[in-house]
């Protein structure tokens, strides 16, 4: 009765021919990172007020959202048992850091939901009065029954944001520090197995973040007919370099220490990196996804090319930093599991196939869903246009009639 | 004072138990063996199958449960306070003929291609630089046994180790279990509930001896179990109980004329990837520094 055993060079504990965290385990920390970058850079402008941002405030907020609510995604779909999920929340195991999950992203949930609810309020609340049906239910729904939007309560919202944005960076770095924590805290695993892991993993997130924000932003632009603001992505792309050099020291650093400390695991990490993951590791990860767009965002900062220039360099650095990004989870989460625990040896590669549960398809449409949310959020809550200036210039249509709400 | 006994004593010991409880059984394995390829494979499992048939009064079906009800469950009566179990393997004594991983496979009904123990061949020979080269084969886990080597080397030194879950005492599997399906008994037994398991797979990655892996039947974690369903009732876990060698020796740190205890208190003993910490209680005579 013969076994099927996956290609493998070395000698590998007979276990280890399984790769048991798969392409969701990549899609999980990048969905995630996102989640954190996003709503960093939301942060700037409702808490330290950089009015630059302020193009891509609500939007980043909005994004933010929506990659949350799919940040489950990829794990539910990893899951064993995905139906019992939940135990998580109801019987937890504090010593694990896995435990932590519930709380943190509950917590986070819960700031971003009421984060969003106080800046859209008035907005809510001005197309509740003028839209009627269905609608408006929807809309007095949202409000919760608060309709007050005199000076002073706009005011009290916009403080409640601003503690609700400064309580959520925290949280945001926890969220994600907490999902580079998972892997830096295994001792078993010596590539994973630093305490850098969670700040590499929490830079590099916001990276992403600000790198889907640029792209997110240009492409709504283009879609709605506006003119891209300069200030905001000449804004952008210096704190997208900023955070990108960054990045790429940690992740240097790390590789550095390792090679001069020399130690029993460098052997087997040198060899995973530089010839089973030659292509991910140097070629994605560093010199097209890291130096390129490092060189291309220099020129933004230091050259301040013209505007369609410096739009086109932003945009091709932030494209290639989302590939950066992801090959960086990939080779963390699949790299880590290409060698056996013996150091002894290397399975072949991995490769998820296309329609397999956490194949290929699955993962495109696990990262799809959240831009397809962030579509339908902006149908619901306008993310670039301030409906109140709108409702001030605009007199209502035929059959609209502008009825002041009550808590009825 | 006790008397003093070196380990291959103790394991001789252990042996000629192993003769006393079921001498026919042990003969007819010995038999096996000597028949040597698949024949040993379908007589050795025959017989196993056999034997926990045989013994249904006292023994539960497989652990596994796939073919009958879950049974990790001790008996009743029985107290945990009162045992604390450990595991010896002498090296030394190991000849890779693979019928533990048969017994493993046929009592828990472990899926093909996966191992709650597995036995590796190391084969190691000194070279130029006076240092050494190093060859590591585990075909199937040895499962079936090991071919005659076919090693490019000037093999100067080759031993056998068999391996499984160390069952540790400050075991990083259940603290990062998420829900606390990874369990610690008080007899010293790290376990999994597989009714609470939501197969996230943190403990396969957190175990730094590939001791355990997800099921492909049941979607949750699985691993060596010391047959916890054999040993609550007084028996010896399947690979100890097949092993035709006295390699693996069971034992109860709790019993003062234990076997292991002896070992441990009188014998230099090793444990695997000891800077961890992870404190195994799965103790180790004649390891290499190869060994991992």
């Amino acid at each position: 009765m013969p076994i099927l055993v996956p290609e493998h060079t070395g000698f590998l504990f007979p276990n280890d021919l399984h790769v048991s965290w798969s392409l969701m385990i990549v899609m999980y920390p990048y969905i995630t990172g996102l989640v954190a970058g996003a709503f960093i850079v939301s942060s700037l402008y409702h808490v330290f007020g950089s009015e630059r941002f302020a193009p891509v405030g609500r939007l980043s907020l909005g994004a933010s959202f929506c990659f949350l609510i799919f940040a489950t995604a990829p794990l539910l779909n990893h899951l064993g048992h995905p139906e019992r999920a939940f135990n998580i929340m109801i019987t937890p195991n504090f010593r694990s850091a896995m435990a932590g999950f519930g709380i943190l992203y509950n917590t986070y949930m819960l700031i971003l939901a009421l984060e969003i609810w106080f800046v859209w309020r008035q907005d809510i609340i001005l197309i509740a009065r003028h839209s009627r049906g269905i609608k408006r239910q929807f809309y007095k729904l949202l409000a919760l029954g608060v309709y007050d939007i005199s000076a002073e309560a706009l005011a009290h919202d916009r403080k409640a944001t601003r503690i609700l944005a400064s309580i959520g960076i925290p949280a945001a770095c926890a969220l994600h520090g907490y999902v580079g924590f998972l892997f830096g805290a295994l001792k078993s695993n010596p590539w994973w197995s630093t305490p850098l892991m969670p700040i590499v993993f929490l830079f590099s997130a916001v990276v992403s973040g600000i790198a889907a924000l640029i792209i997110m932003y240009m492409i709504s632009m283009k879609i709605t007919g506006r003119s891209i603001s300069d200030e905001c992505v000449d804004g952008l792309s210096k704190m997208l370099w900023a955070f990108l050099i960054v990045t790429l020291t940690l992740e240097i650093l790390e590789i550095v220490t390792l090679a001069y400390e020399a130690a029993e695991e460098w052997q087997i990490i040198s060899s995973l990196l530089f010839s089973k993951l030659s292509l991910e590791y140097v070629g994605l990860q560093m010199m097209m996804g890291g130096f390129v767009p490092l060189i291309l965002l220099a020129i933004i900062v230091l050259m301040s090319p013209t505007p369609p220039i410096r739009n086109t360099l932003a945009l091709i650095s932030s494209l290639l930093l989302l590939v950066q990004v992801f090959a960086m989870r990939w080779n963390v989460v699949i790299g880590g599991q290409l060698f056996s625990k013996s150091l002894r040896g290397f399975r072949d590669g991995y490769q998820p196939s296309f329609f397999e549960r956490e194949g290929v398809l699955a993962a495109v449409l696990i990262l799809l869903a959240p831009f397809a949310a962030t579509l339908v959020f902006a149908r619901v809550l306008p993310l670039f246009d301030y409906i109140d200036k709108q409702a001030q210039t605009r007199r209502p249509g035929p059959g609209e009639q502008q009825v002041p709400l009550t808590s009825e | 004072m006790s008397k003093l006994k070196n380990i291959t004593e103790i394991t001789e010991e252990a042996r000629q138990e192993a003769e006393r409880e079921g001498r026919r059984d042990f003969l007819f394995r010995l038999a096996g063996l000597t028949i040597g390829g698949v024949f040993v494979n379908i007589l050795g499992s025959g017989l196993l199958r056999g034997e926990a048939e045989g013994a249904d009064d006292v023994t539960p079906t497989p652990a596994s449960g796939r073919q009958g009800q879950v049974t990790n469950l001790p008996p009743k009566g029985y107290n945990w306070e009162d045992h604390l179990y450990a595991y010896l393997i002498d090296t030394t004594k190991c000849i890779g003929c693979g019928m533990c991983v048969r017994a493993c496979k046929n009592e828990n009904d472990v899926p093909d291609g996966f191992y709650r123990t597995w036995i590796e061949e190391y084969l190691i020979a000194t070279n130029d630089h006076g240092d050494f080269d190093v060859q590591v084969f585990s075909p199937n886990g040895g499962l079936f046994g090991f071919q005659a080597s076919q090693s490019p080397l000037a093999v100067s030194k080759g031993f056998f180790v068999p391996k499984m879950c160390n069952h540790c005492d400050n075991t990083p599997c259940t603290q990062v279990c998420p829900v606390g399906a990874s369990y610690q008994t008080k007899d010293g037994v790290v376990l999994v509930d597989k009714e609470q398991c939501i197969g996230c797979g943190y403990c396969i990655q957190a175990c730094p001896y590939g001791s355990r892996f997800l099921d492909p039947v049941s979607h949750t974690a699985s691993k060596c179990t010391w047959c916890y369903h054999r040993i609550t009732r007084g028996l010896r876990p399947a690979c100890v109980a097949a092993c035709p060698t006295g390699t693996r020796v069971f034992g109860d740190l709790k019993r003062t004329d234990d076997p292991v205890l002896v070992a441990l208190s009188k014998t230099r003993v090793q444990v695997l990837q000891p800077n961890l910490l992870t404190k195994p209680r799965c103790y180790y005579v004649g390891l290499d520094l190869e060994v991992r």
